[in-house]
C-alpha cells in the first residue's frame, strides 16, 4: 500500500482549490515546505503571503482576509497555531466568525525528535472548546485531500489538523467525505473503536488481532471531532455496547473527552480512552514513541477487550484504572 | 454612554473625539446605509475599549438609531463593552484584546490589494497597546510588503491603566521604531482638526509604504477634571459628573435628543 502523509494530501488540494476558487489565499509562517504549500506558493504568488515567524500576526492578518472575502488557509504547526496564537484565533477569528481556515501539521508524538516543545497533544482540546470552530482530523492522505476541500466549503472557522507522517491509505472505500459524519471503515458488533488522524490505521490493524481472537470490532473514522457525529455514536452504543476512542493526543479534551461526554449524557456504556495521560512527549523515532506512549494496535486491542469485560461487569464497574 | 450604563471607557473616547469625526464625518468612504458595501474603506478600532466614541460616531452618521447609543453595555444590547462584529452593523472586526488590530487591519489590505479594490484601511491604536509584541509583528509585515492604503492611527496619550507609558515600560522613540519598520510617520496634535485632515490626506495619497499617523492626545479631552488623569481610563463618571462634563464640552443640548435612563450609580461596583 502506498505510503502517504496527510499532508501531501493537503498540500495537493490546495493546488486543486488555487485552480478552482480564486478566493482561495494561503499564509504561512516560514514553513512553507513543512506544510506542503511550495507548489501553491509558486503557482499562485499573488495569493500567497509569507508571514514570516510571526504566528499571532498571521492569524490576525488571516481574518483580515477572511473579512475582506478571501477563504485564508493560515498554515504552521499545531502548536503554534492552537497554543502561540490561541487568542488570536478566539477573538480574530471565532468571535469574528471569519472564514479562516487554520491547517496544521507536525500535531502529536509522531513529530519525533524535535521532541516535546513541539508535539502538540492539547491542541484539538484548545480548538475543540472555541465556538463555533469546525474541527477535522483527517486519517490519511486521500482523507486530507477530501477534508482541505471541505473546509474550503464550509462557512465559518476550521481547524484542520492533518499528520506528518506517512501512513497507508485507509479511507479510498469509505463512504464520500462529509463533515460531521463519521466513515464506517470496519463492520463489527462486539465493540467499535472510534479513532482519528494517524490512529484510524492503527485501530484497523488492532481489529485485525481481535478477528484473530474471534471479536469483531467496528471502526470508525471520527475524521470531524467537531462537530462530532452523535448519530453514530448512539447506534455504535448501542449495537455494539462499549466504545474505545483512540488518538494522538492527550485523552483530556480531545476526541476521547468529546466522545465520553456524549456517552455519559445520551448513552451510558463502557469506555476506554487510546491517548497520552496528562504529559508532554519527548524526543525519538515517531514509532518508538508511539509505542512508549501506548499508541500502538497492540494496546488499542487490549483496550478493547478492557472494554468488552466492563461490558458484562454492569454499571457498578467503574473503579478500574484505564489504559 | 458611559454615565447611562455606569461602566466603560470615557478618557481613550474623549481623547479621539477628533480624530474620529474627521474619519468618520469627512474622510471614510463608506455607505451607512450599506454597510457591506465591497468597495468602503475599512476602519478598524484596535483599542476596542474606546467603542463609547465609535459607537457614536456610527449612530451619527446613520448606521443605527441613536437611541440605541444608551443600551451600551446592557443585556441584550448590540452595543457589546468591546464592538462585536456580527452583533453591530458598521464593525468591521471585534477588537478589545490589545494589539491585534493592526494585524487585521493588514490583512484587509492585502485582500483589497489581491482584489484590486481602492479601499483603503484606517487602523486606530492607542500607545499603550503598542506594548504588545503583536504590534510590531504586524508592523513588520506592513513595512516588508510595502503596503500602502494603510493609516495607522496611534492615539498617543502617554497613560494606560497603571499610569504614565514611560515609566510603565517605555515606548519611545515610538515614530523612529515605525520608521525603522518601514512606515511613513506624520506626527500631530491629535486635537488640531487641519493637521488631522492633511496627515491622512498625505498617508491616503502615498504609495509604496504604509503611513502611520501618530497623534498626540489628552485622555479625557475637554473635561477639566478628566483631563490627562489615567483613572479615568475605565472608570464612568457619576451622573452628576457626567452633567458637568458634557456642559464643559458644551454638548449637552446635541444629547437632549436621548432618552437618558441611567443604571443607579454604584450598582457596578465592579473594578
Amino acid at each position: 500500500m502506498p505510503m502517504r502523509s496527510g499532508r501531501d494530501g493537503f498540500g495537493e488540494a490546495m493546488l486543486a482549490l488555487g485552480a478552482s476558487d480564486p478566493r482561495v489565499v494561503a499564509l504561512c509562517a516560514d514553513l512553507t515546505e513543512a506544510i506542503r504549500l511550495e507548489a501553491f506558493a509558486r503557482a499562485y504568488p499573488g495569493r500567497f503571503v509569507q508571514m514570516g515567524v510571526a504566528e499571532q500576526d498571521m492569524i490576525g492578518t488571516a481574518a483580515g482576509l477572511a473579512l475582506s472575502g478571501l477563504i485564508p488557509f493560515a498554515a504552521t504547526f499545531a502548536v503554534f497555531a492552537a497554543h502561540r496564537a490561541n487568542e488570536q484565533v478566539r477573538m480574530a477569528v471565532c468571535y469574528n466568525r471569519a472564514n479562516v481556515k487554520i491547517a496544521v501539521s507536525h500535531g502529536g508524538l509522531s513529530v519525533g525528535e524535535d521532541g516535546a516543545t513541539h508535539q502538540a497533544l492539547e491542541d484539538i482540546a484548545a480548538m475543540r472548546a472555541m465556538p463555533g470552530m469546525t474541527v477535522l482530523v483527517p486519517a490519511d492522505a486521500d482523507e486530507a485531500y477530501a477534508a482541505t476541500l471541505a473546509a474550503a466549503e464550509r462557512t465559518g472557522p476550521v481547524y484542520l489538523r492533518v499528520g506528518r507522517t506517512p501512513v497507508p491509505v485507509v479511507t479510498a472505500g469509505a463512504a464520500p467525505f462529509e463533515v460531521g459524519r463519521a466513515r464506517l471503515l470496519a463492520q463489527g458488533e462486539d465493540a467499535t473503536i472510534v479513532a482519528c488522524g494517524i490512529m484510524v490505521e492503527r485501530s484497523l490493524r488492532a481489529s485485525e488481532l481481535l478477528l484473530a481472537r474471534g471479536m469483531r470490532v467496528r471502526v470508525l473514522d471520527m475524521h470531524t471531532v467537531k462537530p462530532l457525529d452523535v448519530d453514530a455514536l448512539e447506534r455504535a452504543a448501542a449495537e455494539t455496547g462499549c466504545l474505545v476512542t483512540a488518538e494522538e493526543h492527550s485523552v483530556l479534551g480531545g476526541l476521547g473527552g468529546a466522545v465520553a461526554e456524549v456517552l455519559a449524557e445520551r448513552c451510558p456504556v463502557p469506555l476506554v480512552r487510546v491517548g497520552t495521560r496528562d504529559t508532554f512527549g519527548e524526543s525519538g523515532p515517531p514509532d518508538a514513541l508511539l509505542e512508549k506512549y501506548g499508541l500502538t494496535p497492540r494496546r488499542i486491542a487490549e483496550a478493547v477487550e478492557l472494554a468488552v469485560q466492563r461490558k458484562g461487569e454492569g454499571p457498578a464497574a467503574g473503579g478500574r484504572p484505564q489504559g | 454612554m458611559v454615565a447611562s450604563s455606569q461602566s466603560g471607557h470615557p478618557g481613550g473616547s474623549l481623547g479621539a473625539v477628533e480624530l474620529m469625526a474627521v474619519l468618520y464625518f469627512e474622510r471614510l468612504r463608506h455607505r451607512p446605509d450599506e454597510p457591506d458595501w465591497e468597495e468602503r474603506d475599512r476602519f478598524v478600532l484596535s483599542n476596542g475599549h474606546i467603542c463609547p466614541v465609535l459607537y457614536a460616531c456610527l449612530a451619527r452618521t446613520g448606521y443605527f438609531p441613536a437611541e440605541e447609543l444608551l443600551t451600551f453595555r446592557r443585556i441584550g444590547s448590540r452595543l457589546q463593552g468591546h464592538p462585536s462584529r456580527v452583533d453591530l452593523p458598521g464593525i468591521e472586526t471585534s477588537s478589545g484584546p490589545l494589539g491585534q488590530g493592526l494585524s487585521i487591519a493588514v490583512g484587509m489590505a492585502l485582500g483589497a490589494r489581491m482584489a484590486r479594490r481602492a479601499s483603503r484601511v484606517y487602523c486606530l491604536v492607542g500607545d499603550g497597546e503598542m506594548q504588545e509584541g503583536q504590534f510590531w509583528e504586524a508592523a513588520m509585515t506592513a513595512g516588508h510588503y510595502r503596503i500602502d492604503g494603510l493609516l495607522l492611527v496611534v492615539s498617543d496619550n502617554g497613560l494606560q491603566i497603571d499610569g504614565e507609558v514611560d515609566k510603565v515600560k517605555r515606548l519611545e522613540p515610538v515614530a523612529d521604531k515605525l520608521r525603522a519598520f518601514g512606515w511613513a510617520v506624520e506626527s500631530i496634535d491629535g486635537h488640531d482638526v487641519a493637521a488631522i485632515r492633511r496627515a491622512l490626506d498625505a498617508g491616503a495619497n502615498r504609495s509604496g509604504a504604509p503611513t502611520a499617523v501618530i497623534a498626540r492626545t489628552i485622555m479625557g479631552k475637554g473635561v477639566s477634571f478628566m483631563e490627562n488623569r489615567s483613572v479615568w481610563h475605565g472608570k464612568a463618571p457619576t451622573l452628576e459628573e457626567a452633567r458637568l462634563a458634557l456642559e464643559e464640552i458644551g454638548a449637552s443640548p446635541a444629547f437632549s435628543d436621548l432618552p437618558f435612563d441611567p443604571v443607579p450609580e454604584g450598582a457596578r461596583a465592579d473594578a
